[in-house]
């Protein structure tokens, strides 16, 4: 199955803004980090403007958007949609970031030791990407977390393994090509042990990969977890979370566009937004050659 | 090299077949009760429904009752439909073909052409637009995209059904231009972006430079080069069946479209689980076959491959 990982790399490759200039920020850039401050401002911020975003109030079901006190309306279990949707911020963005960040610790460790010792543990741990990348992530999420019952949390550790195998390809070609260089057999003649070598002296050569990978990884994560809530096996029913208010407001479409269309734009603006900073992270790690 | 290649598919999907069926023997839930329903639970009943599920035997027993009878095609019973498994998905499989091949035919005659507009006027207009909208659709879940048209279609222009596959023919290709449409942008946007990045390459080489230089028409060179591109594009295909795989869920979903994805989705939620493995192993082998198809395709697409044979 080594194409999926040549054609993830085409197409995460960083192309198309080479003839840009070289240290201003384009401005979409500017404009999806601005964004994504914001909602991040509401992650943060949501237990305190809105505690009660999930409380029910049937007398005002099914508001239209405008009403008073209710700017977006309420939905028909009489649940403010604007607190709903601020609340929902929190579930969009923070399994995702755990997401990333699992599966690039997973991935550093495992491809780290399997592209530098190669052997037997080289073996076991391509085997295993071989087998997790020959599932489409969505239908093995879908699956797992549709028989054991989701949750929020058993569907993030879910996503950060069937996420790692990238991670751990990725970080395991870079350690290959590494390891050839003349850098490592000096320090393996100095006889440094190899978790040193490892870590201290190969893994900083190959962290433009994995935080550019990882990136990518946010916005891959929150399409995962907003899709799983929409099918109803992500997040529990009643909870603030983008992809199952677009699940409850397919039947009261007509009666409230606001709960379904906010929520949508929402969730294509937040992947668009990481996705965009993220290919131009790439781009300029890639031009100057690392990050430290 | 064949032969290790379709070798190495058949071990990973009988480990798979394992995997899926030990989870669904670790699944929590009593078979016996979900299958009795309301209907009181004598313990004859129970007996008799122990017996004709095997659920006494030990597990590897189970695992190679059922991994044999789904090599000789007996795929088991739904719990939820009361039909065979094999029936269900029959009647379920011509939508979900139909829907992934009308989002086939609309991603490619868009997405080909703008990524060689793309390629080619590198940094104009065309070249913005193109990877505005690959953005976009890399990005946006295909339900909420879904979600947006279907109210659109539905509120403002109604001139497209945005429920059920309609009645067969015509009636139902129309039903599938919006959930084709959904479906079409994620996997345009990824046939977009590959057949750019591939063009620029081509474009970059030294024979594309000679061709020029003798005032070959840019037709025709750009001709040449998609050719010589199109084997990055093809090795695309698994990347775009794994963007199909989640997608075509999605869309059935978002559209209420009886195919395979909402049979999936249905039975997951049900615990329908001779369904759920039946259809999990079933889009494994398909994506291993079109994967090894893919592969095949170099040799039609390049000559320089078919000389030194399959690659591995």
């Amino acid at each position: 199955m080594s194409t999926s990982t040549t054609a993830r790399a085409v197409v995460d490759g960083p192309v198309g803004v080479e003839f840009r200039s070289k240290h201003r920020v384009p401005i979409v850039v500017a404009i999806s980090l601005g964004f994504l401050a914001i909602v991040m401002f509401f992650v943060v911020a949501a237990p305190f403007l809105v505690p009660n975003a999930t409380e029910q109030d049937i007398l005002s079901s099914l508001l239209p958007p405008g009403t008073p006190g209710h700017p977006l309306g309420t939905d028909e279990l009489g649940r403010d949609i604007l607190a709903l949707t601020i609340a929902g911020a929190t579930s969009a963005l923070v399994g995702p970031c755990i997401v990333a960040v699992g599966s690039m610790l997973i991935g550093v460790l495992l491809g780290t030791v399997a592209g530098y010792e190669r052997g037997w543990v080289d073996f076991l741990v391509s085997r295993w990407t071989d087998l997790l990348l020959a599932l489409p992530v969505l239908l093995a999420a879908i699956v797992v977390a549709g028989v054991f019952g989701g949750g929020y949390w058993t569907t993030t550790l879910l996503l950060i393994v069937l996420f790692s195998p990238s991670d751990i390809r990725i970080v395991r070609a870079g350690v290959l090509e590494q390891s050839a260089r003349p850098y490592i057999e000096a320090a393996q003649m100095l006889s440094l042990s190899r978790w040193r070598v490892m870590f201290r002296h190969i893994l900083p050569n190959v962290s433009t990969l994995v935080i550019t990978n990882a990136m990518l990884n946010v916005a891959f994560a929150i399409v995962a977890f907003s899709s799983l809530s929409f099918l109803g096996v992500g997040v529990p029913a009643g909870t603030a979370d983008w992809g199952r208010q677009l699940t409850d407001a397919r039947s009261i479409m007509f009666d409230n566009p606001a709960a379904a269309i906010v929520p949508a734009l929402l969730i294509i603006a937040v992947a668009c937004a990481v996705n965009l900073v993220g290919d131009w992270l790439g781009q300029r790690l890639t031009r100057t050659g690392g990050v430290a | 090299m064949l032969a290790v290649r379709v070798l190495g598919m058949l071990a990973i999907l009988l480990v798979l077949s394992f995997i899926v069926f030990s989870m669904m023997y670790l699944a929590p839930g009593d078979l016996v009760k979900t299958l009795l329903g309301n209907r009181p639970a004598s313990p004859e009943a129970v007996a008799a429904i122990r017996e004709q599920y095997h659920l006494d035997d030990p597990f590897l027993v189970q695992y190679f009752t059922w991994l044999g009878g789904v090599l000789t095609g007996d795929l088991g019973e739904s719990i939820r439909l009361q039909v065979p498994v094999a029936d269900a998905i029959a009647s379920r499989l011509p939508v979900t073909l139909a829907l992934c091949a009308v989002a086939f035919v609309l991603a490619l005659a868009v997405s080909i052409p703008l990524g060689v507009a793309s390629a080619v006027h590198a940094g104009r207009p065309v070249d913005r637009v193109g990877s505005a909208l690959g953005i976009v659709g890399l990005s946006a879940p295909t339900f909420a995209v879904g979600l947006l048209l279907l109210y659109v279609f539905a509120y403002y222009v109604p001139i497209f059904p945005v429920y059920g596959a309609g009645d067969g023919g015509l009636d139902t290709l129309y039903h599938l231009v919006l959930p084709g449409i959904t479906l079409a942008l994620g996997l345009g946007a990824i046939v977009l972006k590959l057949t750019r990045t591939a063009l620029l390459r081509e474009l970059d080489a030294d024979y594309v430079t000679s061709a020029r230089a003798r005032g070959i028409d840019d037709r025709v060179v750009h001709r040449l080069a998609l050719r010589n591109a199109l084997i990055p594009i093809v090795t695309g295909a698994s990347l775009v069946l794994t963007f199909l795989v989640g997608g075509t869920v999605l869309a059935e979903t978002t559209f209420a479209l009886p195919g395979i994805g909402l049979l999936l989705q249905d039975s997951v939620l049900f615990k329908d689980i001779a369904v759920v493995q039946a259809l999990t192993l079933l889009i494994a082998v398909a994506i291993a076959v079109i994967a090894l198809l893919a592969d095949l395709a170099y040799l039609l697409l390049d000559p320089r491959v078919r000389a030194k044979g399959v690659p591995a």
